[in-house]
């Protein structure tokens, strides 16, 4: 019934883990989840983390993002003095303290969006990346005010603005404190919009939920990486609402072109190109 | 399933309050019948032909009294238990006083103190999404528009609306009413009552992430005054969609998260009854004090004893009383105030560490 469905009617993490399991060991070999070849890491990692056989684009960290999308040596990053706190006290089958210790030793990160100023093929900008590495790139306080400084940053300095975005939405452990950061970063978009300013949201490997139904969606220009996971509710709460089959390649970046909220479909590989182009052609 | 069982919806914390209800009928009952003048007494008892049945024993003489008496304390044991299990509920109970069947929805509120309203319909791109009334009227001496979330009475009504779960045409349909009273000058009014945007096939063809994130965006430079009241269920971005406001308050049994205790408990708790759903419910900080406490809204408004369900009237003329209070206040800022004021009410939500830099 509607209502069982509606019960849980946001995302589930479930929802937006690969549906095989891909474990990645630190062997030498790996195989591509998509085309099932064995392939050679060292070359997919060469590749720009994707596959040589297909071009399937395995997920990537906010680091190794930053590390292909700018000029070597250029990313300044900034913001990395704000920490999660435990606003809630929070605890299900384990404290939100203990999470946040184990996916910062996991990650090497302190939460899951970092930003900063760099260069795209000599064009300045100011970029934000969720991290996927670090709670599924959820978004809780520290995320929504990196994004928002970001964006305010960007309006001061008259910088384009690029947020690559990867989340399974908004952070439960903060609860209500984690949907506000839905409005206030959507809240700084509109003066940065009014402001004339430009955003490019780009949308990877899955972007669902709360982060969806806030910032990611709202770019001038939204850009989407091939076959990436992309919706406000997972497959898996639709399935059980509406009891059907979902269509071939529902909620996939191709699809979602289809629909019309994206721009465009853009490989890894053609990313840092495109984006230097509308920069240059919007004179940002 | 909860919301389908409208006439045998009982919660199982109130109980003790049914117990004294059926106790306290049983005896007016009994006054009824003792006020009925007795049939005459026939002398059959006396005769000696009597068979050996052993005679009923006689009720003793009914004090009419003494019963109106023991109906009176019984009265007054209801609303003490009624109170102190309202004024104790857990997190998990309140959800469930919000989704009470009978608990008032948006167009009972519409009913009980909005004058002349004139609703509006559709988005003007795709449809009409029932889940999400609009219109204008009048609240007191205010005109304003009127934006809420519907979730249906009789079980037609909830289907066509989703059980309140909207579509991406009613957050455009919202948002287009909310642009047209900006232009008016009008203050918008918005009732929450929802679990949750709807999660379906069409809504995400349709962009309900664009639709809701639009909102937010557009609703934060408004230049008219909003008032949001959370009335039953605040789930999620369905839930935000129409709530970036310049006060939001919630009703005191209503619930407001970033997801549903059920949809969070099968998440982290990898399944959902009743035992995490409680857990899940109180580790969300939902009520109407957590939410008071995290700043995430400015006002509860308070329910009648025993919920609204109990007495709509009487929860309709708080709330209708907080509008009216409201409203004023933010009628009185001009339009660059009220919308930088919006701002710096939402840029400041959150809870982090800044080490020094
Ligand atoms: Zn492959």
């Amino acid at each position: 019934m509607a209502k069982s469905a509606a019960a849980t009617a946001t995302r589930t993490w479930s929802d937006v883990k690969s549906p095989r399991k891909v474990v990645i060991s630190e062997g030498l070999w790996l195989r591509c989840p998509s085309c099932e070849q064995m392939i050679y890491r060292k070359q997919m990692e060469s590749n720009l983390h994707c596959c040589p056989e297909c071009q399937h684009h395995f997920r990537i960290g906010a680091a190794e993002r930053i590390r292909q999308l700018t000029d070597p040596g250029t990313f300044e990053a900034m913001f990395t003095n704000l920490r999660p706190s435990d606003p809630l006290k929070f605890k299900d089958l384990k404290t939100y303290a203990e999470r946040i210790t184990a996916e910062q030793v996991k990650s090497e990160a302190t939460d899951a969006c970092q930003a900063g100023v760099g260069f795209i093929k000599g064009r300045q900008a100011m970029l934000a990346v969720l991290d996927l590495n670090f709670m599924m790139g959820s978004m809780g306080s520290v995320v929504g005010e990196i994004i928002t400084r970001a964006i305010e940053t960007a309006q001061e300095r008259e910088l384009p603005l690029i947020v690559v975005s990867a989340s399974g939405g908004a952070r439960m452990q903060e609860s209500g404190l984690s949907l506000m950061q839905m409005a206030k970063t959507s809240a700084a978009l509109a003066r940065f919009d009014r402001a004339g300013g430009l955003f490019i949201s780009v949308l990877t490997d899955p972007t669902t939920g709360g982060v969806t139904a806030s910032f990611a969606m709202l770019g001038d220009l939204i850009f989407a990486e091939p076959k990436a996971l992309i919706g406000f509710a997972g497959p898996r709460v639709i399935q059980q609402t509406i009891r059907q089959e979902l269509p071939e390649g529902f909620q996939r970046s191709e699809y979602i072109q289809d629909t019309g909220f994206v721009d465009r479909v853009v490989s890894r590989h053609n990313l840092r190109t495109e984006i230097a182009r509308v920069i240059d052609f919007t004179g940002k | 399933m909860l919301l389908s069982m409208s006439t045998f919806y009982q919660l199982d914390f109130e109980k003790p309050i049914t117990d004294l209800e059926r106790q306290i009928e049983g005896l007016e009952a009994d006054i009824r019948r003792a006020s009925i003048p007795a049939p005459v007494a026939t002398p059959a008892d006396d005769a000696p032909t009597a068979p050996a049945t052993p005679a009923l024993p006689t009720l003793p003489p009914v004090d009419v009294n003494e019963l109106a008496q023991r109906v009176e304390e019984l009265r007054a044991l209801r609303n003490k238990t009624l109170e102190e299990i309202y004024t104790q509920l857990n997190p998990w109970q309140t959800v469930r006083v919000a989704r009470h069947p009978k608990r008032p929805q948006t167009r009972d509120y519409i009913d009980a103190f909005c004058k002349d309203f004139t609703e509006l319909h559709g988005d003007r791109r795709f449809g009409d999404d029932p889940a999400i009334v609009t219109g204008f009227a009048r609240i007191g001496p205010h005109r304003v528009m009127i934006v809420g979330h519907q979730k249906g009475r009789t079980t037609q009504e909830k289907l066509a609306c989703h059980f309140g779960c909207a579509h991406p045409e009613g957050y455009r349909k919202a948002l287009l009413k909310m642009k047209l009273a900006e232009k008016l000058k009008l203050p918008i009014v918005t009732f929450v009552d929802t679990q949750g945007a709807y999660p379906g096939v069409g809504a995400e063809q349709r962009g309900q992430a664009e639709a809701i994130a639009f909102n937010l965006r557009e609703m934060s430079l408004i230049r008219t005054p909003i008032v949001s009241i959370i009335i039953g269920e605040g789930g999620s971005g369905g839930a935000l969609g129409i709530a970036i406001a310049d006060r939001v308050a919630m009703m005191r049994n209503a619930w407001y998260s970033v997801i549903s205790p059920e949809g969070c408990a099968a998440i982290l708790w990898k399944q959902a009854n009743e035992q995490t759903n409680s857990q899940a419910a109180k580790a969300l900080n939902l009520t109407a004090a957590d939410n008071m406490r995290l700043k995430i809204v400015d006002a509860v408004v308070e329910e009648p004893v025993g919920g609204a369900h109990r007495e709509p009237a009487a929860a309709a003329k708080n709330l209708e009383a907080y509008i009216l209070r409201t409203i004023p206040e933010l009628k009185a800022l001009d339009p660059d105030t009220l919308v930088n004021q919006r701002y710096d009410r939402f840029r400041a939500l959150g809870s982090f560490i800044e080490l020094p830099s």
